[in-house]
C-alpha cells in the first residue's frame, strides 16, 4: 500500500531498479521514466578542507531536484558547505562476497607501512 | 543593522556549541553539526523585554501585517507534513514551513512590544497567535487560500516566495533597524523558496499531460489573490516615506518581470482572472481563515497557560 506515494509507481520501483543495475555500472543514465524517482547518493562536506563524505541516499526525479532535496535531507543542522549527487546506478562497488580476495592481500603485508623500517642513522625530520 | 544584531555575543546568547567531532576528523565531517549564528526571535524577545527596542504603533501594525502573512503560510503548509507526494517533498514543504514560522515569530515578537493585553501585561508573539480573532488577524487572503493539490500549493508558493523576497530584499534598507534585521535574516531563506516553488512550476508543467492541467488550474486559482499583495494604503504610504517600510505597490514590477520570466519558460501563461476584493490587511477575510484558526488555536485556548 502507497497511500502517499506516486500512484503510477509501486514505493519499491526505484530499489528494484538499483537492485537489478550489473555491478561494473554504466555511463550515468537520466531517467527519463517521469512517473519513477530514482535513487540518488548523497556526499556532504561539512568544511572547506575536508573531503566529501557518504551521508545517505534520497529520490528525486533529477539531478537539480535530487541537489534541492539532499539540501532539505541533509544540511538541515548546518552540516555542510557542499554536497555531490550521484544517481545510485553510477556507482561501482566492490562484491561483498569477494571480500577475501579482494582485501586479503594487504594483511600481514608489514613492509608496506613506513614503521616497519628501522630510522637510519643521520636522517633528521622523518 | 544595530550593533545588537551584528555582535554574536549578543544575538545567539551562545557560543559555538559544534557537535560530532570536529577540527580535522574526515570521518566524523558528514554529521558534524552546529547551529549557526542568526538571528533568533529569542533575540528580539530580549531586546523587548530589556527596553532596547520599541516599535512606534504604525511599526507595530506593519510588523502585524507582515508576521500574520508567515504565520498563517506556515499553518497551511505544516498540513503536508506526512502527505506530500514524496517523502523528501514532505521535508521541503516542511523546512519551508518552519522558515515562515521563524518569520511570523520575529515579526510577532516585535509588534507585540508596543502592545498591551487587556490585563496590562506585555503582548507576546504567542498571545498574538492564539489569542486573538478572525477579524484581528492582518494577513492578505492568499496566505489562507487552501492547499488544494500540490501544484495549486506550488502556485501560492510561487507568487509569495517571489514577492517575500522582493519585499525583504527592500525591507533590508529600512530605517528601522529590527525590521531591517529580520529582513536580512529572511531574505536568504525565501531567496531557496523562490528556487524550491520556480523548479516545481517547471517540471509540473513540463511533465505529463495530467501535471501541466493541474498547474495550469493552481495559478488560476491563486491568481485572483494576487493584486492584494500589491495594494498600498495609509499606513504603507506612511512608511514607506519614512523609509521605514516597502509601498507594496512599487514591487509588482518586479514581481511581474520574475514570476513572467519563469511561467514564459514554462510555457504558462499569466493567468487571466478578475481580482478578488481582498482586504485582509485590515481584517477581511475569506471564509478559509476561520478554520485555520480553529486548528491553530485550539490547544492554546483549551489549555491557556499549557507547556510541554
Amino acid at each position: 500500500m502507497s497511500p502517499h506515494g506516486n500512484p503510477d509507481a509501486p514505493a519499491s520501483a526505484a530499489t528494484e531498479i538499483n537492485r537489478e543495475a550489473p555491478k561494473a555500472s554504466p555511463a550515468p543514465q537520466e531517467h527519463h521514466d517521469r512517473s519513477a524517482w530514482g535513487l540518488w547518493e548523497v556526499f556532504v562536506r561539512s568544511s572547506r578542507g575536508l573531503s566529501h563524505v557518504h551521508a545517505g541516499s534520497l529520490h528525486a526525479p533529477d539531478a537539480a531536484m535530487a541537489l534541492r532535496n539532499a539540501r532539505d535531507l541533509y544540511t538541515r543542522r548546518n552540516e555542510g558547505v557542499s554536497i555531490w549527487v550521484v544517481p545510485a546506478d553510477a556507482i561501482a562497488a566492490s562484491d561483498p562476497d569477494s571480500k577475501g580476495s579482494f582485501f586479503e592481500s594487504p594483511q600481514g603485508k608489514d613492509y608496506r607501512h613506513a614503521t616497519y623500517y628501522t630510522k637510519s642513522e643521520g636522517v633528521k625530520h622523518l | 543593522m544595530s550593533t545588537a544584531h551584528t555582535n554574536p555575543e549578543t544575538t545567539t546568547g551562545h557560543g559555538d556549541i559544534s557537535t560530532g567531532v570536529a577540527g580535522g576528523d574526515s570521518n566524523a565531517s558528514a554529521t558534524r553539526i552546529t547551529p549557526g549564528n542568526a538571528l533568533r526571535p529569542e533575540d528580539i524577545a530580549l531586546e523587548v523585554r530589556t527596553g532596547l527596542v520599541k516599535p512606534s504603533g504604525d511599526i507595530a501594525e506593519y510588523a502585524l501585517r507582515l508576521g500574520d502573512d508567515a504565520l498563517i503560510l506556515a499553518q497551511r503548509l505544516g498540513h503536508w507534513i506526512s502527505r506530500a507526494p514524496e517523502l523528501e517533498e514532505d521535508i521541503a514543504l516542511g523546512n519551508i514551513a518552519l522558515d515562515q514560522l521563524g518569520h511570523a515569530r520575529s515579526f510577532l515578537t516585535y509588534a507585540g512590544a508596543a502592545m498591551t493585553n487587556d490585563d496590562g501585561s506585555a503582548r507576546s508573539e504567542d498571545d498574538l497567535a492564539y489569542f486573538r480573532r478572525e477579524h484581528e488577524f492582518r494577513s492578505v487572503q492568499l496566505f489562507e487560500q487552501p492547499n488544494g493539490d500540490f501544484a495549486a500549493t506550488i502556485a501560492r508558493q510561487f507568487v509569495v516566495s517571489i514577492y517575500q523576497y522582493l519585499l525583504y530584499r527592500r525591507l533590508t534598507e529600512s530605517t528601522d533597524e529590527t525590521l531591517a534585521a529580520i529582513a536580512a535574516k529572511a531574505v536568504k531563506e525565501v531567496d531557496y523558496h523562490r528556487d524550491h516553488s520556480a523548479q516545481w512550476v517547471l517540471r509540473l508543467a513540463g511533465g505529463t499531460e495530467e501535471s501541466r492541467k493541474r498547474m495550469v488550474h493552481g495559478l488560476r486559482t491563486m491568481w485572483p489573490y494576487v493584486g492584494e499583495l500589491f495594494r498600498d494604503d495609509d499606513l504603507t504610504q506612511r512608511l514607506a516615506e519614512a523609509g521605514a517600510a516597502v509601498a507594496p505597490s512599487s514591487l509588482k514590477e518586479d514581481f511581474d518581470r520574475l514570476a513572467g520570466e519563469i511561467l514564459s519558460e514554462a510555457e504558462l501563461e499569466v493567468p487571466d482572472v478578475p481580482a478578488a476584493p481582498g482586504g485582509g490587511r485590515h481584517g477581511k477575510h475569506s471564509e478559509h481563515l476561520g478554520y485555520i484558526l480553529a486548528e491553530m488555536q485550539v490547544l492554546a485556548r483549551e489549555h491557556p497557560g499549557a507547556s510541554w
